[in-house]
């Protein structure tokens, strides 16, 4: 997701990086651009205009790519992903199981949600049901806070909040930079200890080998990660984590189970200093977009806050 | 007479022809010694062996090549930098056969071998020698501060089939004058016959002095490369196939950072060699973050066919 002040400044990186691994790829915007190319959503900028970008953006993907691919993931454009990672991931699952994964948080929703920021991933089935919410009214715009209204919408329609930790129980999708989950020690007072839906562990076992996603992450830092993953190694070394082949695989070579990203950059809302601080824009990849798309309904307006304050449900991350 | 002059003057022009072109002749040394862009052409690059020659090497022959590629890791310390001196500690330095500390004056906080030495030549001279008596069967040598990053597997690699008792002096290498010295702050690898070497010319006050020259002081990286030097061992640039460095004074943020700049299309490619020895100048947070990222930080499926295994050291959990 990303918008057009963030083209050049971050949404070029990502293209230039990870989103390289997708078998599709959509920056999705507020406006068209047929050069980079992004998807014009037909909203405003800002952190008001955050779920109602989520909403179209998904729309559109399931509309115009519904079947080209699996898997639907969503992710900021100050999002670094691994996206082999997310492909041993989702090996044990289809795409036909109502479910999606992403950094589990618990409040406000029974089963938890996802964070936005950390980027989300949603099966075929689960998007589907999604559009549908929308369609039959079951869910609305009610909220800007896009990754707690998303994890309600998806909780009401059935879809599952799966779990994305791997075979140590270690966390692979992080709303934060490597440095921050290895090397920082959290304030106990700090609202992230409340949010996680597993428990957290500080130190080198934070995180995963095989992590699939941080957050925050400036375009260095894009390029770093991306020479950390995929170029510099160890010679010979044998990893002391060794996963387990996922089942499903079988004894076949693994089959590349098509995966489609919607990078969504996140235009800091004004004022606001963080990159993809709690107001996330959504960057659509507009390809040419001549049909005229269907708008679905216009969703509503948000009313009282349902579901606590608004403003609560994404606090500030720092 | 006319001709005798003439046959005189015939002679102080072929006398001047002939100066002149000894002279010219004088200028084309095969040596060239002082241009600035030959640089690379005068020393040594070394180079780690081509998949395609390892895979030619019998099992057998493997693992003695693993018996032998042992290293022995000098790692140069001083309170001052006690937060670096523990990150070496708890990161990249357990991945040596054997890691030694060599302070300057004793810390409570850590262990190291205190040579109670201000002077950092004496200090490098001291350490060395230790190395040298407590090595066992070790034969390979890396000399390093702990604001280096070292991967020690790369430097096992760049080694590989290299006959230690041959004299090895690799790193990145500089030109002062006409002395080529290895970089100390991007690490220095010594083989077992340089170093046996080097003991033997420390004995030497006249070539090698402890204290230094008293006139003028030069780095230690100098003087440990003119002392070498008198026992005929001269310093390699280590570099991958590609030519890539090795051995880098730079951090990788900054290396990135630069082919941000210089290379925006192609960032990550233009950069750093794969096979990466060192990285310098990282903070403490960079290196933990820099361990996780080589040794765990990777993307599923993708297979090496290394044709050597190194395994994780035992009792550690960021690797």
């Amino acid at each position: 997701m990303t918008g057009p002040s963030n083209l050049q400044s971050k949404a070029r990186h990502v293209r230039a990086t990870w989103s390289r691994h997708c078998n599709t790829v959509l920056f999705m915007s507020s406006e068209e651009d047929r050069g980079f190319p992004t998807v014009g959503l037909g909203t405003g900028e800002g952190r008001e205009q955050l779920y109602r970008k989520t909403i179209r953006a998904f729309h559109y993907a399931l509309k115009n790519h519904g079947e080209d691919a699996d898997w639907f993931l969503k992710a900021d454009d100050d999002t670094f992903v691994v996206v082999d990672n997310l492909r041993w991931l989702l090996a044990n699952h289809s795409a036909g199981e109502p479910i999606y994964y992403g950094k589990r948080f618990k409040p406000y929703a029974k089963q938890g949600y996802m964070s936005g920021g950390a980027g989300y991933v949603l099966s075929k089935e689960a998007l589907r049901r999604f559009v549908e919410g929308f369609r039959t009214k079951v869910c609305t715009h009610t909220t800007s806070v896009e990754d707690l209204a998303m994890g309600q919408c998806l909780e009401k329609m059935g879809v599952l909040a799966g779990d994305s930790r791997d075979t140590l129980h270690r966390e692979t999708f992080h709303p934060f930079v490597p440095e921050h989950h290895l090397t920082g020690r959290f304030s106990k007072t700090f609202w992230y200890w409340n949010y996680c839906y597993y428990p957290i562990t500080e130190g080198p076992q934070c995180c995963s080998d095989l992590a699939v996603s941080f957050h925050y992450v400036d375009p260095e830092l894009m390029y770093v990660l991306e020479y950390y993953a995929y170029h510099l190694r160890p010679y010979g070394y044998r990893h002391r984590y060794q996963p387990p082949r996922p089942p499903a695989l079988g004894m076949a070579a693994p089959t590349e189970k098509p995966l489609l990203a919607t990078a969504k950059v996140t235009r800091a809302a004004a004022g606001a200093e963080k990159p993809g601080g709690a107001g996330s824009t959504q960057a659509s990849e507009a390809r040419s977009d001549a049909r005229a798309r269907t708008e679905t309904s216009p969703p509503s307006e948000p009313s009282s806050t349902t579901l606590g304050q608004e403003s609560q449900g994404q606090p500030a991350r720092d | 007479m006319p001709s005798e002059s003439g046959s005189f003057l015939k002679g102080v022009i072929l006398g001047g022809v002939f100066c002149l072109i000894l002279a010219l002749l004088g200028t084309f040394s095969p040596e060239i010694q002082f241009r600035s862009d030959d640089h690379h052409h005068l020393h040594h690059h070394l180079k780690p062996l081509s998949r395609e020659e390892l895979q030619k090497l019998t099992v057998a022959q493997m693992s003695k090549v693993t018996q032998q590629v042992r290293v022995y890791c000098l790692i140069m310390v001083t309170p001052k930098i006690l937060v670096h001196w523990a990150t070496a500690n708890e990161t990249w330095s357990k991945h040596c056969d054997r890691s030694a500390f060599y302070s300057s004056e004793s810390a409570k906080a850590l262990e190291a071998i205190d040579l109670q030495e201000k002077n950092e030549w004496t200090r490098l001279r001291k350490a060395i020698t230790h190395a040298y008596d407590s090595a066992g069967g070790i034969r390979w040598f890396f000399v390093a501060r702990p604001t280096t990053f070292a991967i020690i597997e790369n430097l096992k690699y760049l080694v590989l089939v290299k006959d230690s008792s041959q004299p090895f002096y690799i790193g990145h290498v500089q030109k002062s004058g006409d002395l080529e010295y290895v970089e100390y702050e991007s690490g220095i690898v010594l083989s077992y016959e340089a170093v046996r070497r080097l003991v033997e010319v420390f004995k030497d006050e006249s070539k090698c002095p402890e204290r230094g020259h008293a006139i003028w002081t030069l780095s230690e990286e100098k003087q440990l490369a003119t002392c070498l030097r008198y026992a005929g061992v001269f310093a390699e640039n280590g570099e991958d196939e590609k030519g890539k460095e090795l051995f880098n004074k730079k951090s990788v943020n900054t290396l990135i950072s630069d082919s941000m700049s210089q290379n925006p299309s192609d960032v990550v490619e233009a950069c750093c060699s794969d096979m990466a020895i060192t990285f310098t100048g990282m903070s403490q947070s960079q290196m933990q973050v820099m361990m996780y990222g080589v040794y765990r930080l990777r993307p599923y499926g993708h297979n090496f066919h290394d044709s050597l295994t190194f395994l994780p050291p035992k009792d550690s959990d960021n690797d």
